[in-house]
């Protein structure tokens, strides 16, 4: 699904961030990238989403380079993500109108696209029906979040990007919202990669971990975590293990 | 604000202005009932109402040709770090001059007639419509625009859904800001080379005819236009930016 070939990348004439980074996501894994702050992790994912561009390598998304976001591929932010003078639903269905405002054209959204604003179902299965009218400063913020998810989700990615995306929520509403998107992932059968911080949030949503040091990252260091989505993970030994371990070899680093 | 308090509000100052009639008990301070009579009968009559119109026009003229030039301008420049460096010095300077003091040299260059009443009105709204949709659009948070270009969004569709948006309300901030000293700076205007207009007709009411309750309707009448104009914005706000009022 995702490749990244020789990568390097660097903020105009810095230090590198990246030198000859080679990544691999298969179709349909759930990726967890953690690292400490200024490891380069969000840079990553903006790499992954088109937003930013590598200094020499690649990036191949389906075998492709990228060139522009892809419209398959969704993108969600910690904060500010919604438009503040929208309501729930008209932010909900803002992806699918920039889809309309272009049309199908293969490059600001994909060729099959019918034009519809069928939000609804999204705004459902999210617990957002009843805010539908809300604007966004009217929610909390793990009601933000979930509208942030819907408009995303309503677009039918296939890969899903998320950067620190429960870091400023409270322990259950966070919880609340992890467990979501394990099950989204596994019902959408998505491609997740996460970017966070948090030791625990890794854990918990990386079926994979690919940890980042201090730049450049050159090696890929990568640890399994199988047993991510099986029953009361939270409380088993296996989870509290991996995130001793993780913890070490974050201070190895 | 409750429409009741309002009420109050009026009948207060109205109350008021009718005391210092009756104190002062002079021609140059008719009490508002005269000029409440004269107001009726110069608007029926259509002398008065010309002249509203005229001034209206004035004001709504420039202040469509105000946000049709400002705000894109504004836009582009809160778009763009270079071209906002480039000519943020220029605005630094132009915006605190008070516009009111070119009224002689615009009259001079554009003489008789609505164009150059139009053109001090528009000064006046366009810096202060510039710099606000210029902020607005360079406070907008790259997080929004990164997520809206993550959707699929070109140029053209992060202006139509993001920057476009963004900027009405600074438009509408401008507006209620800067509307009650543009009706103020047209009344200097009209005072010269023009025979429409309410400036004209207070100042000429006033200092040729000597016709002291007609100068009040015409006072009456310029006020109701600023409060009318502001009310506009008012509401305008309310409806077409109701997410800045919520809670």
């Amino acid at each position: 699904m995702v490749q990244l070939e020789s990568l390097a990348y660097s903020y105009g004439s810095g230090p590198p961030i990246f030198q000859d980074f080679n990544w691999h996501v298969g179709h349909g894994e759930a990726w967890a990238v953690l690292g400490p702050s200024g490891c380069g992790k969000t840079t990553l994912l903006y790499l992954l989403a088109g937003l930013r561009f590598p200094t020499s390598g690649q990036v191949l998304i389906d075998g492709k380079p990228l060139a522009r976001p892809r419209p398959r591929t969704g993108l969600i932010l910690q904060e500010y993500g919604l438009l503040p003078w929208a309501t729930v639903q008209q932010n909900a269905e803002l992806g699918l109108r920039v889809r309309s405002f272009y049309g199908p054209d293969g490059k600001h959204a994909p060729i099959e696209f019918q034009p519809n604003l069928d939000v609804d179902p999204w705004l459902e299965r999210l617990g957002l029906a009843k805010l539908k009218e809300k604007y966004p400063k009217q929610l909390s913020g793990g009601q933000r979040q979930r509208t942030a998810i819907a408009r995303t989700l309503a677009l039918k990615p296939d890969l899903l990007l998320m950067d620190e995306p429960f870091g400023s929520l409270d322990a259950p509403t966070r919880e609340n919202l992890q467990n979501l998107t394990i099950d989204l992932w596994d019902e959408q059968s998505l491609t997740l990669v996460i970017v966070t911080h948090a030791i625990e949030e890794a854990a918990i949503l990386g079926a994979k971990i690919l940890l980042l040091g201090q730049p450049p990252n050159v090696e890929t260091t990568i640890i399994d975590n199988p047993k991510m989505s099986t029953a009361n993970y939270r409380e088993s030994n296996t989870y509290l293990e991996l995130c001793r371990d993780l913890r070490h070899q974050m201070e190895g680093r | 604000m409750k429409r009741r308090e309002l009420l109050y509000a009026v009948l207060a100052l109205l109350g008021i202005w009718l005391i210092m009639a009756w104190l002062v008990d002079q021609p140059i301070l008719p009490s508002p009932t005269d000029v409440a009579v004269t107001f009726v009968e110069e608007i029926i009559s259509g002398e008065l109402l010309q002249h509203f119109t005229a001034s209206l026009w004035r004001v709504l003229v420039s202040t469509m040709l105000a946000i049709a030039i400002a705000a894109p301008i504004g836009l582009i420049l809160g778009q763009s770090k270079r071209l906002d460096g480039l000519f943020s010095p220029v605005i630094y300077l132009l915006y605190p001059i008070p516009k009111v003091v070119l009224v002689p040299i615009v009259l001079l260059f554009f003489g008789i007639g609505n164009f150059p009443k139009i053109v001090i009105i528009f000064m006046i709204l366009f810096f202060q419509i510039l710099v606000l949709v210029r902020d607005r659009a360079a406070n907008i948070q790259p997080e929004l625009v990164n997520s809206v270009r993550s959707l699929g969004a070109g140029r053209r569709a992060l202006f139509r859904y993001v920057y476009l948006p963004a900027s009405v309300p600074g438009i509408l901030t401008a507006l209620r800001q800067s509307i009650g000293t543009a009706v103020a700076v047209l009344y200097i205007a009209e005072l010269f080379a023009t025979q429409t207009g309410l400036g004209y007709y207070i100042h000429f009411n006033g200092s040729t005819l000597f016709d002291y309750p007609a100068m009040y309707a015409g006072i009456l009448a310029m006020a109701l236009m600023g409060l009318g104009l502001y009310f506009a914005v008012d509401w305008l706000e309310h409806r077409i930016a109701r997410w800045q009022f919520v809670n």
